[in-house]
């Protein structure tokens, strides 16, 4: 865990490596190219790169133009704008239509830090996993990243993809293989297990190994495809743990937190507490201020952990 | 190239018996949106029968002409040009809106044959068809793109994000059309939210404007032959029409943007039409 990535840059990598297999693949952005690495692309291809300025209601639309005529959209912004101004666009005219469309949103979460709450979306796996035939990933690190944009690409429908600004560690190596729908599981663990996404499984993994020191035994799981969950996943480590913590960069209503309650409690209802932001918007402040005002930390999830299994029957 | 005087007596026919299934689908569903769909019939009767290209056998046919109905209410009419030009058969037309039918309520690309993309939320039809466009251009094909706006639609600010891109893309493969028939649902486009001058607007924004009667066969024509000769930058004409164009019991009335004829209208309809006066 010493390399440190963060998944936009990765993102911006994928796109030039697929844009050199695949001629049918376009790029748009929304003035943010810079920020999305979607310029990466942009230098190597500038007649598939199509920058539609400060519009992306305009953007999504025509991304969905774009796919029906034959070609394999990625679209980029900042993940509050994309899920948010352009909401109904994704739902009217790419997934109602259920079209080929890979929308990837950066500066998702709170890290992206200064610029502050108008900026940082805590909402948006909430909005997209309602909207029927969405697919909606969460890469934790930049291998995860490179993967699951390539499996977008191969996927047939609409996806959307979160990345985001902070650097991450590195968790998986060269013989990881990333499949939609499909998490990863570090380890099964006996106490209690974290199902974390995106940031938040680095974190998930420093509180398991804070936990061991004091003889709590967690299994961590790396959910990195909210939608379609898992389930099996989740419901195997209920079972063999018997309690639950969700982790994530994100609104603790709807998103990762969500899911897996809506899972558990139909099949296998165990204890559960969810690690996210608290029904609160972000504010301006740096990377790790930030995650540890909001309780994101290693230590935020050691307690939350300890905490659920106290409710354990 | 130009039009004949053959064809435009073709065309004109065409136009009546278009209007006549309209009228007839309407009031056998009981649910839709009867003003809009026949203001826009001359409109869609020249663009299929006149201009695009296309397969019916072949709805994916990759050289063939696009057409967005942006103001997706008027899904009767695409899909009545739809039945004519032997994409669906007439009988299907009597199911609008039922549950199951592929004609839905507002088109879905993906159940019925020959709508490209589903629409219904005003505003986002032209965006799609800018990408279509840059598809085309990517692949160097001479394909073009239609896009039928309304003109109450215009008070959607994505519509001016698409022309912005249109001409900044320098997208001369799309012709969009607004069916200027003055109407929204709480009454008059000027009352409710002004959007005149739309020429003026659309000129400025880079775009080659044409402003026709859009109830005149020869003008549309035209101005669809003129656009094809436009280069650098894309085209838009505005075509005045009267919404409920083709009876005098809905010309002009604001109230049948969304209601559907009852049978004594459609019987008065059907004479002024000369069509029969049972419903199939």
């Amino acid at each position: 865990m010493t390399e440190k990535v963060a998944t936009r840059d990765a993102y911006g990598d994928a796109l030039v490596s697929l844009g050199k297999k695949r001629n049918d693949v376009v790029v748009l952005d929304a003035d943010l190219s810079g920020s999305t690495k979607t310029s990466k692309f942009a230098k190597v291809f500038p007649d598939r790169f199509f920058n539609i300025g400060i519009a992306e209601q305009d953007m999504m639309g025509t991304a969905a133009g774009l796919a029906i005529g034959g070609k394999l959209p990625f679209v980029s912004t900042f993940a509050v704008f994309a899920t948010g101004r352009a909401w109904e666009q994704v739902r009217q005219s790419i997934c109602y239509p259920n079209l080929n469309v890979k929308i990837v949103a950066s500066h998702s979460g709170v890290t992206v830090g200064e610029d502050g709450g108008s900026h940082q979306s805590v909402e948006d796996i909430a909005v997209m996993r309602v909207i029927p035939h969405m697919t909606v990933i969460v890469p934790a690190d930049g291998p995860e990243t490179l993967q699951a944009i390539e499996a977008a690409a191969e996927y047939k429908g609409p996806c959307y993809v979160r990345v985001g600004r902070s650097k991450v560690p590195t968790l998986f190596g060269a013989d990881y293989k990333f499949k939609i729908g499909k998490a990863h599981v570090f380890n099964e663990g006996k106490d209690a297990a974290i199902i974390a996404t995106g940031i938040m499984v680095a974190e998930a993994l420093r509180a398991r190994d804070l936990l061991k020191a004091e003889g709590i035994d967690v299994g961590v799981i790396d959910m990195a495809t909210i939608k379609p969950l898992d389930t099996d996943a989740v419901l195997a480590a209920a079972k063999r743990c018997g309690a639950i913590v969700t982790a994530e960069e994100h609104s603790i209503i709807g998103g990762l937190g969500g899911a897996v309650a809506e899972a558990l409690v139909e099949s296998v209802p165990v204890p559960m507490a969810r690690i996210g932001i608290k029904d609160t918007f972000g504010t301006s402040g740096d990377q790790e201020a930030l995650l540890k005002h909001y309780g994101l930390s290693a230590g935020d999830l050691a307690t939350a952990v300890k905490e659920v299994i106290k409710k354990k029957r | 190239m130009a039009v004949t005087e053959e064809e435009l007596k073709s065309l004109r026919e065409k136009a009546r018996r278009v209007r006549i299934d309209i009228l007839k689908m309407l009031t056998e569903c009981g649910s839709g949106h009867t003003g809009g769909s026949l203001s826009a019939t001359d409109i869609v009767t020249a663009l299929y029968f006149y201009k695009m290209k296309y397969d019916p056998k072949r709805p994916d046919w990759k050289e063939r002409d696009n057409f967005i109905l942006s103001k997706g209410h008027a899904a009767p009419v695409l899909y009545t040009a739809l039945a004519h030009a032997g994409f669906i058969e007439h009988a299907e037309l009597c199911t609008l809106r039922k549950l199951g039918s592929r004609l839905q309520g507002h088109p879905d690309s993906k159940c019925m044959p020959g709508v490209e993309i589903s629409t219904g939320s005003l505003g986002q039809g032209l965006s799609v068809a800018n990408g279509l466009a840059l598809a085309h251009k990517l692949d160097k094909s001479s394909n073009r793109v239609y896009a039928l706006l309304g003109d109450g639609e215009l008070q959607e600010g994505q519509i001016w994000e698409a022309a912005m891109t249109a001409a900044h893309y320098k997208l001369d493969n799309i012709c969009a059309l607004v069916d200027n028939n003055g109407l929204q649902i709480d009454g008059p486009v000027e009352k409710v939210m002004g959007v005149e001058p739309i020429t003026d607007k659309w000129r400025a924004f880079g775009w080659e404007v044409f402003d026709i009667d859009g109830h005149d066969m020869a003008a549309i024509t035209a101005a669809l032959d003129k656009a094809e000769t436009v280069k650098g930058k894309p085209t838009m004409i505005i075509c005045r029409t009267v919404k409920g164009k083709g009876s005098k019991v809905f010309e002009g009335k604001v109230e049948f943007h969304g209601t559907t004829p009852s049978k004594e209208e459609l019987d008065i309809a059907m004479k002024e039409l000369s069509g029969e006066t049972v419903c199939k």
